[in-house]
């Protein structure tokens, strides 16, 4: 075992973990965060996305211990309280999710597709962008909307931040 | 409450706690002291087990038991089944081999459960499973449906010679010879409809718990139908009686079929839980579910049709091989039997159509319903050919479509089904104008210049669904009836639980359910909860899969609110000192006839409760009622979809331009919902179309067991698409629904197919068409081109 400490949605947190505990299993079974899911076992469907330090990740692709002192934000820490995110908001708006497995980490990804090109994203962009993550219910049509919806808010959120 | 009733596009209810991540699948469930289960799986694709050495492995640390096929056997617990009966066209029933949870004697695929290690963390329960030692003597593998029927292949199942489960037909074989022998124009095509694998995102899971203190068992499992599975593990596998065994199927994540059967995996988790005395939890890695969820398709058919001069189909004749796996799961044996050759008629006025199909079994997963079943095999055999044949005889094909649709309603088809209501035309015509077909020849001009090839294809497609009429599918060998339940129960404040025996995996019923609600009593969706997915709380049901929840399990819930209806009539006439029947509902209100006496809902539902107003002799206290709904046909949504592409015959490499989707539903309930679900279905087509393909070597190793070789369709694959409605009501059931689940997986391989077949300039391709298999074919027309 050893000792991990990091901070997860803007909470410190320490554990005793086994030195191959992958980040994932350590956000559902030692941090009980469930929203993140895991969809296969060869880093493809993209269920397991968080952020790590500010950068989309694969959760299932990360060793925890190499997280040692870095910020974690899962789906759980992405809305403000009971504000959601523009991006959740979207999602929810354009119907852009179905059995919602998937979800989480669609989420996660397109505020990093945002945060990363910016929000003047056209559609081949995003479907591009989105060659990670796997989705079997909405066959992407409401998902590229939402993230189109999605940046527009987060923009306009910034502006009225600034 | 229009806004919120049938017919709004009302935002999800269920979606805060999906976007949140506060969902609840079952591995987000932790049972107190759970321990864990892995399986030990056959590497060899068909094999006698000489022996299991398993001490190993039950001295790794933390292993609290492993167990075989000898223990399950030794506890009668019993195997598998398939819950439809088929008989063949000599009268002989299905010939059906055992199918044991854990493997008896023998394995007959990569995959198959062999043992089954249970410990108490994961990692030491795969660590214990490699130390599980198996003699195979192994066997030949027999892989390939068309093939295996042949003398001299290995003999899969005892019971079943010649690998052949059933040799099974329907229709009139003389009447269509003698049609074919009139025909002006015959086109025949051999046609391959490819093997896949559901790939819900949710792999399947399962928690099974045993309390010893009130010998009671509960399953928790990412199940479609937690009824059904109840039913079979308690009535047929004998796990515990069905007042002592309580299913639990909480957010299940995607099903597209491959939840609806009862598994080895959820058997075992159940049974081992009493053995271990710990909860025991199983989790599928995706390759697990490559090997071990049901796949879907995979059928090597023959087809012909018959025209007239005048082009007037004549007749349809069939002749499929039907890959059922190594065993027969849950309904595989009806999927390519009456979900199939029932629906050969498409669209169209054909007088006579004859179908065999020989059933099979392989060394390969066990195939069942997946997204259509049966029905996308049926619309991509008919329009496949009628697409072919409208370029054999220089008919435009949407005219061709167009001279044989049925245009009068009710229509028997000469294979069992009678269709209800539809306007084919209408949607071709909708269809027609929205894809700009007549800008097609123009658009193909602009795409030789640029040196590629442009196509377009229509499917025209039909499909029975609002499964089923309980008597119509038990005289086809359905062993289950396939009514559906609802409970409304009104709380004395006005607000209501209804519980439903559908299964909402990404459907929206918690929405959709709750706006029938809404419209029928006038309560708003946010004082509506439905409740589903819990034997303990709802009584019964039959559960989601083939477009049922719409027309059977929603037309449930229109029955009772009926019976509420009727009951608060009766409280708000005793209440108001009116007589019995002089009490009208409208709009969320009890309005007394002929006076300006009324009350609302929720008073009727506070003095039902009351009970201070009424003769409890006259009238009970409470307002709740149930409905059981059988409906009295099957529903026949149907469409034309349109795909035009573009191929850059230098790559192979197929752009879907554009996609056309004009859809009869009925009456839609959440036209936002309906359109999700063809966006879904019309990329689960396209998948197979263009991308997902199941491969087996020669020797029964799966070569695409993962998503790093199976080509899952991504949002870079897929264009957006045009979605639009021309609904004709549905006579048969109350709420005028059809059923939109899956249309678009049923629709969409036709249209592409025909389309990259347009292209090409060649009328029989292969699916899925690949960048490479297109590129052969773009080099051969091209040189042809070059020749002429």
């Amino acid at each position: 075992m050893i000792k991990l400490s990091l901070t997860v949605n803007g909470r410190r947190v320490a554990a005793d973990i086994d030195p191959r505990t992958l980040l994932v299993d350590f956000l559902r079974n030692n941090q009980r965060l469930t929203g993140t899911h895991v969809g296969c076992d060869t880093s493809q469907c993209g269920a397991c996305t968080v952020h790590l330090d500010g950068r989309s990740v694969k959760a299932c692709a990360v060793l925890a211990a190499s997280c040692e002192g870095a910020e974690v934000v899962t789906i759980e820490g992405l809305s403000n309280g009971t504000t959601l995110h523009p991006m959740q908001e979207a999602f929810r708006e354009h119907h852009a999710l179905q059995c919602g497995f998937c979800t989480p980490g669609m989420i996660m990804a397109a505020v990093d597709i945002v945060n990363r090109n910016g929000s003047s994203l056209d559609e081949a962009i995003i479907r591009q962008e989105l060659e990670g993550n796997l989705c079997r219910c909405t066959g992407y049509h409401n998902i590229v909307r939402a993230i189109e919806t999605g940046a527009a808010a987060m923009a306009g959120a910034k502006i009225a931040a600034e | 409450m229009t806004d919120q009733g049938i017919g709004a596009s009302v935002k999800r209810k269920e979606d805060l706690r999906f976007i949140t991540g506060k969902g609840q699948y079952v591995d987000d469930i932790n049972r107190h002291g759970q321990a864990y289960a892995v399986f030990a799986r056959s590497p060899v694709a068909h094999a006698t087990i000489n022996s299991i050495d398993v001490s190993e492995a039950l001295a790794s640390p933390g292993v609290l038991g492993v167990y075989t096929g000898a223990d399950l056997a030794a506890d009668k617990i019993g195997g598998l089944i398939c819950g439809w009966m088929i008989h063949s066209k000599d009268g002989s029933p299905m010939k059906a081999g055992a199918h044991p949870a854990l493997a008896q004697g023998k394995v007959r695929y990569v995959g198959d459960h062999v043992a089954v290690v249970i410990a108490e963390t994961l990692d030491q329960a795969k660590d214990a499973v490699g130390l599980i030692q198996v003699d195979y003597g192994e066997l030949p593998a027999v892989v390939d449906v068309a093939t295996a029927q042949a003398a001299g292949k290995a003999q899969i199942h005892d019971e079943a010679p010649n690998n052949t489960v059933y040799q099974w037909h329907l229709g009139d074989k003389d009447a269509v010879d003698v049609a074919f022998s009139k025909a002006a124009h015959v086109t025949k095509l051999g046609i391959v409809n490819n093997r896949l694998v559901p790939n819900a995102m949710e792999p399947r899971a399962a928690i099974g718990d045993y309390d010893a203190g009130q010998d009671q068992f509960t399953l928790y499992t990412t199940s479609q139908n937690p009824h059904v599975a109840r039913l079979v593990l308690s009535a047929f596998i004998g796990i515990a009686p069905e007042n002592k065994l309580r299913v639990i199927a909480p957010d299940v994540g995607g099903g597209f079929g491959s939840k609806i059967f009862i598994y080895a995996e959820e058997t075992v988790c159940i049974w081992a839980a009493k053995k271990v005395g710990r909860p025991v939890k199983w989790v599928a890695e995706r390759t697990e579910a490559f090997l071990a969820d049901a796949h879907g398709r995979d059928h090597v058919t023959t087809a012909e049709l018959a025209l007239d001069a005048s082009g007037k189909i004549l007749a349809l004749r069939a002749s499929t091989k039907a890959n059922l796996g190594a065993y027969l799961s849950t309904f595989a044996s009806s999927v390519p039997t009456y979900l199939y050759a029932p629906l050969l008629s498409g669209q169209y006025d054909i007088p006579a159509i004859y179908c065999e199909v020989d059933g099979v079994y392989t060394t390969t997963t066990p195939v069942d319903a997946y997204r259509g079943a049966g029905r996308p095999e049926a619309t991509y055999v008919v329009e496949r050919l009628i697409e072919v044949a409208a370029r054999e005889t220089g008919r435009d094909p949407a005219e061709f479509r167009r001279q044989n649709f049925i245009k009068a309603f009710p229509h028997q088809t000469p294979v069992i089904m009678a269709y209800d209501a539809g306007d084919y035309a209408a949607c071709l015509d909708k269809a027609l104008a929205m894809a700009d077909y007549k800008g097609l020849a123009a658009r193909k001009a602009a795409s030789a210049k640029a040196g590629k090839l442009r196509g377009l294809g229509f499917s025209a497609y039909i499909e029975a669904c609002g499964i089923a009429p309980s008597r119509a599918v038990g005289s086809l060998g359905a062993g289950v009836g396939l009514w559906e339940s609802a409970e409304i129960r009104v709380n004395p404040v006005g607000t209501i639980e209804v519980l439903t025996g559908s299964h909402s995996h990404g459907q929206g019923h918690e929405t959709t359910f709750a706006q029938v609600i809404a419209s029928k009593l006038g309560v708003p969706i946010e004082q509506v909860s439905i409740v589903h997915g819990d034997t303990d709380k709802v009584q019964m049901g039959m559960g989601t899969y083939g477009s049922r929840s719409g027309a059977v399990g929603a037309s449930a819930i229109v029955k009772a609110s009926e019976k509420i209806i009727a009951k608060g009539k009766r409280v708000a006439a005793a209440c108001m000192e009116l007589p019995e029947d002089g009490v009208d509902f409208e709009n969320g209100e009890f309005l007394g006839r002929g006076t300006n006496k009324k009350m609302t809902f929720g008073e009727v539902a506070l003095q039902a409760y009351v009970a201070h107003k009424f003769d409890p002799e006259v009238i009970e206290p409470g307002l709740k009622e149930g409905s059981f709904y059988d409906p009295k046909n099957f529903t026949f949504p149907s469409g034309v979809h349109i795909a035009e592409i573009e191929i850059d015959p230098e790559t192979g490499h197929t752009t879907i331009d554009r996609w056309t989707a004009v859809d009869d539903f009925g009456i839609l309930i959440n036209p936002m919902i309906v359109e999700g679900q063809v966006h879904g279905g019309i990329a689960q087509g396209v998948g197979q179309a263009l991308l997902e393909h199941t491969v087996y070597d020669e020797n029964g190793q799966l070569l695409t067991g993962s998503f790093m070789d199976y080509a899952m369709p991504r949002a870079d694959d897929l264009p957006s698409y045009k979605v639009a409605m021309s609904s004709t009501p549905c006579p048969s059931n109350p709420l005028g629904v059809k059923g939109c689940g899956e249309a678009g997986a049923i629709a969409a391989p036709a249209a592409l197919m025909n389309a990259i077949t347009d292209a090409l300039g060649h009328e029989n391709i292969a699916m899925p068409a690949t960048p490479q298999a297109v590129w052969r074919a773009a080099q051969a027309t091209t040189r042809k081109q070059a020749a002429e």
